[in-house]
């Protein structure tokens, strides 16, 4: 166990491409951190800065209280959960497992203690003796994932383990590593770019765009408070809606329609709306005209335009739609933020009325 | 982050070295006059006789053979691996489609009866097909040089390897369009073959260029001769002379190699991709 | 060439074939008479005249049975022959398997500078047999070769086809030379398919690069290595035929030569049909059970992922 610390950490390309960009962060013993982002903005090659598969040209990297730039990946004291898995196709489940043991010289009877314990946690035992390609694709990851746990190492490294199996799956599967992670307690480091499973499993979460931080924070945090109007779009879903609109006269306007109170100085501004702080209301301040419906069961998803501007809200009805409707806004669930640079307009800052959903 | 070694640059050059140098020398020493080279012995530099050996070589009857020119050679050569290439494409396509897209009687047996000439190369039947190429006249001929060589199906089975990996709906599709068996073959299975009839052509053409010891045994009229066979008859006229003459040695080797050479190196993706994926 | 075939075991038919009766016959034609004539009929005869001693001026034959084959197996020449063929297969597969593997692996480590390596060793695979044997035998000249002098140097005079040894040390580094290029090609493919992220959860689990080639590259390569190892013994059986008789200068006198080499001898330049075909019979079983040994394998190929 151990923290992971990331000092001004960036990695640029021989052709001069910044990969990743100044990136600080401690994670703390024990927390479950996920880098989440759109494909292609590093999240993946920063993960494997850490593990030692890239090497870092700009700043440090510490894992515990040693600077790693350097190491070799196998004296880094991690273990890594790789999207394919990686399984050694010509060695028994066993040996996947023990591989790395056997390279530190860990005494046999040891070995033989860690791989039952962990096929026992993962339900493998039935499939210690079978070759990778014997077993589905959930055993698979199970096998990637008893290899990481029995090596007892100080963190553990996930790049994007879960992508590769199917929905159902997935969701269990997602608990199954929180779980894990919890009961053994290491620090993890997880790249992912499911909004969902990001914020299902995270202490932290590392929202990355482009190479850069965009923001750094508890989930819910992020949720309620995103640092920016593409994190807002990115985390939730449905999508935040991101309409245009201005500031005039202490009021946010979209169109000719006033929407709330705001205190931030007046001009263009984009308005977050969050699907579930909208409430269909005959006097409601936004005509919105409706799209389609998606139905989920308990809830349903309403995509319209207001002022020709997307829009979707959620609601629990089930009645039939008319094709017209006006939305009600809260006052305090508004998130405003620049036009230019994206960034949220702190003093719109405001409590969302209703916890997530 | 595997990280490379002075050793392995080393290993890397020491291993071109070996691989290049010979054919460097042969190369250059081609340009130079036989008394050069047996005064100086083999040159890694460029000569000043290169014009004269090569056309000398390339245009002199008898110029290390009784009446052929290495022009005459080039041309045979160039016919054997051609006709090779070509003659073996046709085959083993046309057949290796009747395998796998027909229902037919002994189908099964066919396939073992074709199957089995990968059991031996020509080599160990060399003697007997001499015989057989004798009584049927073949000797001395084109067809004799190249037709037996067609015997192994090796093609065969590379087709047939990649038809089967060819999807199933795309006969289905193409039968529900309105195609026969011709039309499937012509408009869909031979456009679909492109890529892979152009490795097996490069790989078949060298083939067929670098044969010896068939049209060896084969060819005693000289009109026939390939570069390789001449390659043997240089080296007979050379047992005994004063100063061999080793710049028209080199200049037929570097003849006979170039052309193949030039083929693998211009498409050599093609042809390592042709060369290990048509064995999976 | 033999190369191409790895694989042939019938798998499973297409799930809709055409059912047509003459056309398939259409298509196999000419296949079919190739083989018939140019493969069966040949060898049907090989194996026919090795039962029969053939008078010299073609005046019939006479059925001996088994005795070309038992002069051929009791011939001390053969013997020899046999057992230095034995001899240069080991030597020949050993060193171009182990240095196109050396190569291979080193080529697959640097990303800069692969291309125009690959380009060189590839050059060299298109370079046939009797080429590399002429080339090989300038360089191995005693009066101009660099390798005789190289020899000299450390006080060994060489005489390439004269002298039994040098002629073999000769003959065995132009075949090693000539087919380096094919395991190169093979092994470096081989390598490529080594999924990246294998080899770096191998990077994560053991710190010497030695052990990760041994525990993880290595099992991955044995398919290609078999597949590889059958293949070159078949070249060295026969497609140095070329490099023999370039190198001897057609004068096999005292120098080495392979089985082929002695059939061929024996048939056309001595005259002796039956013998030859017995011993060509012979060499068919060894090709025969090679092959079927790595058909054998191959059926049973693993096939990993």
């Amino acid at each position: 166990m151990a923290t992971v610390t990331l000092s001004a950490v960036g990695k640029t390309y021989a052709g001069g491409v910044d990969a990743v960009r100044d990136v600080n962060v401690d994670i703390k013993d024990g927390e479950f951190v996920v880098l989440v982002g759109p494909s292609g903005c590093g999240k993946s090659t920063l993960l494997r800065m850490v593990a030692g598969l890239e090497t870092v040209t700009h700043g440090e990297i510490r894992i515990g209280d040693r600077v790693v730039n350097t190491l070799d990946p196998a004296d880094r004291d991690i273990a890594m959960v790789f999207q394919n898995y990686a399984l050694y196709p010509h060695m028994s489940v066993r040996d996947n497992m023990a591989y790395g043991l056997k390279n530190r010289r860990t005494p046999k009877d040891e070995i033989t203690r860690r791989v039952d314990e962990a096929a026992r946690m993962l339900e493998l035992a039935p499939y210690l003796d079978r070759k990778p390609r014997a077993l589905s694709g959930g055993q698979r990851q199970r096998v990637a994932m008893g290899r990481a746990i029995v090596r007892q190492p100080s963190a553990f490294l996930f790049d994007e383990p879960l992508s590769n199996l199917d929905a159902k799956l997935r969701v269990s599967m997602r608990g199954e590593i929180r779980r894990l992670q919890k009961r053994l307690g290491t620090t993890s480091l997880y790249v992912t770019h499911d909004q969902l499973e990001a914020m299902t499993l995270a202490d932290r979460l590392i929202v990355l765009r482009d190479g850069a931080v965009e923001q750094i924070g508890a989930p819910l945090d992020v949720y309620r408070r995103p640092a920016s109007s593409f994190v807002a779009a990115f985390i939730g879903s449905p999508a935040m809606s991101l309409l245009d609109a201005r500031v005039a006269d202490g009021r946010v306007w979209v169109g000719e329609h006033a929407v709330a109170p705001a205190t931030v100085p007046a001009g263009e501004v984009t308005l977050g709306l969050r699907a579930e702080d909208l409430r269909i209301a005959a006097d409601g301040a936004l005509p919105m005209r409706v799209d389609y419906v998606e139905e989920l069961g308990a809830q349903r998803i309403i995509h319209g335009f207001v002022e020709g501007q997307q829009i979707a809200v959620t609601e629990t009805g089930a009645d039939s739609l008319p094709s017209d409707l006006r939305l009600a806004v809260d006052p305090g669930a508004l998130h405003l933020f620049d036009v230019a640079t994206g960034r949220r307009m702190d003093e719109a800052a405001a409590q969302p009325a209703r916890e997530l959903a | 982050m595997q990280r490379v070694k002075p050793l392995d640059h080393l290993v890397l050059i020491l291993g071109a070295l070996f691989m290049g140098l010979p054919v460097i020398v042969a190369l250059m020493s081609s340009t130079h006059s036989a008394v050069e080279i047996h005064s100086n012995g083999l040159y890694l530099t460029p000569g000043g006789d290169g014009g004269q050996t090569y056309e000398k070589v390339l245009t002199a009857r008898g110029g290390f053979t009784g009446d052929v020119t290495g022009l005459l050679m080039l041309g045979n050569s160039l016919i054997m691996g051609l006709g090779f290439a070509v003659g073996k494409i046709v085959l083993s396509m046309t057949a290796a489609y009747a395998l796998v897209y027909f229902r037919f009687r002994f189908a099964t047996i066919l396939f073992w009866a074709i199957f089995t000439t990968l059991l031996l190369p020509l080599e160990v039947r060399i003697m007997p097909s001499y015989q057989v190429m004798a009584t049927l006249g073949l000797l001395n001929s084109y067809t004799g040089l190249i037709v037996p060589l067609l015997a192994s199906a090796t093609g065969t089975f590379f087709f047939r390897q990649f038809f089967k990996s060819v999807p199933d709906e795309l006969l289905e599709a193409a039968r529900i369009d309105g195609a026969g068996p011709w039309k499937f073959f012509i408009d869909v299975l031979v456009p679909l073959s492109k890529t892979m009839m152009a490795a097996i052509f490069i790989i078949m053409f060298i083939y067929g260029w670098n044969q010896y010891l068939w049209p060896l045994i084969m060819t005693t009229d000289e009109s026939f001769y390939t570069l390789m066979r001449g390659i043997k008859s240089i080296l007979q006229v050379w047992v005994g002379s004063q100063i061999p003459d080793y710049n028209e040695a080199f200049a037929l080797a570097v003849l006979a190699m170039i052309p193949p050479v030039i083929v693998v190196v211009v498409f050599q993706r093609m042809f390592i991709k042709g060369l290990t994926e048509s064995d999976k | 060439m033999r190369g191409l075939v790895k694989a042939g075991a019938a798998t499973p038919q297409k799930r809709v074939q055409f059912d047509r009766p003459l056309t398939p016959w259409l298509f196999l034609a000419p296949q079919l008479a190739v083989v018939v004539i140019f493969f069966y009929w040949p060898s049907v005869q090989a194996v026919v005249s090795s039962f029969y001693i053939e008078d010299p001026f073609g005046f019939g034959s006479t059925f001996v049975g088994m005795e070309n084959y038992t002069n051929a197996l009791t011939d001390t020449r053969y013997q020899a022959t046999a057992a230095f063929t034995a001899f240069f297969c080991v030597v020949v597969t050993a060193l171009s398997l182990g240095i196109g593997l050396l190569l291979a692996v080193k080529a697959d480590k640097v990303i800069r500078g692969a291309g125009p390596y690959k380009t060189v060793l590839i050059s060299v695979y298109a370079i046939a047999p009797p080429v590399a044997g002429l080339i090989g035998m300038m360089i191995f000249d005693q009066h101009i070769g660099p390798m005789t002098a190289l020899f000299g140097f450390f006080g060994r005079d060489l005489q390439v086809g004269v002298n039994y040894w040098d002629t073999t040390i000769a003959v065995t580094t132009i075949s090693v030379w000539k087919q380096i290029p094919y395991n190169f090609i093979f092994f470096l493919s081989g390598l490529q398919t080594v999924p990246v992220s294998v080899r770096e959860a191998a990077l994560i689990d053991a710190r010497s690069g030695w052990r990760r080639f041994r525990d993880i590259v290595l099992p991955l390569l044995a398919p290609t290595a078999f597949f590889l190892l059958i293949i070159n013994i078949t070249y060295a059986m026969f497609d140095t035929f070329a490099i023999f008789d370039v190198v001897v200068k057609d004068k096999p006198a005292n120098n080495p030569m392979t089985l082929v080499y002695k059939v061929y001898l024996d048939g056309f330049k001595g005259n002796d049909i039956g013998g030859s075909s017995a011993q060509s019979v012979i060499l068919m079983l060894v090709v025969a059970a090679l092959t079927v040994v790595q058909f054998r394998f191959l059926e049973r190929r693993v096939h990993y992922g």
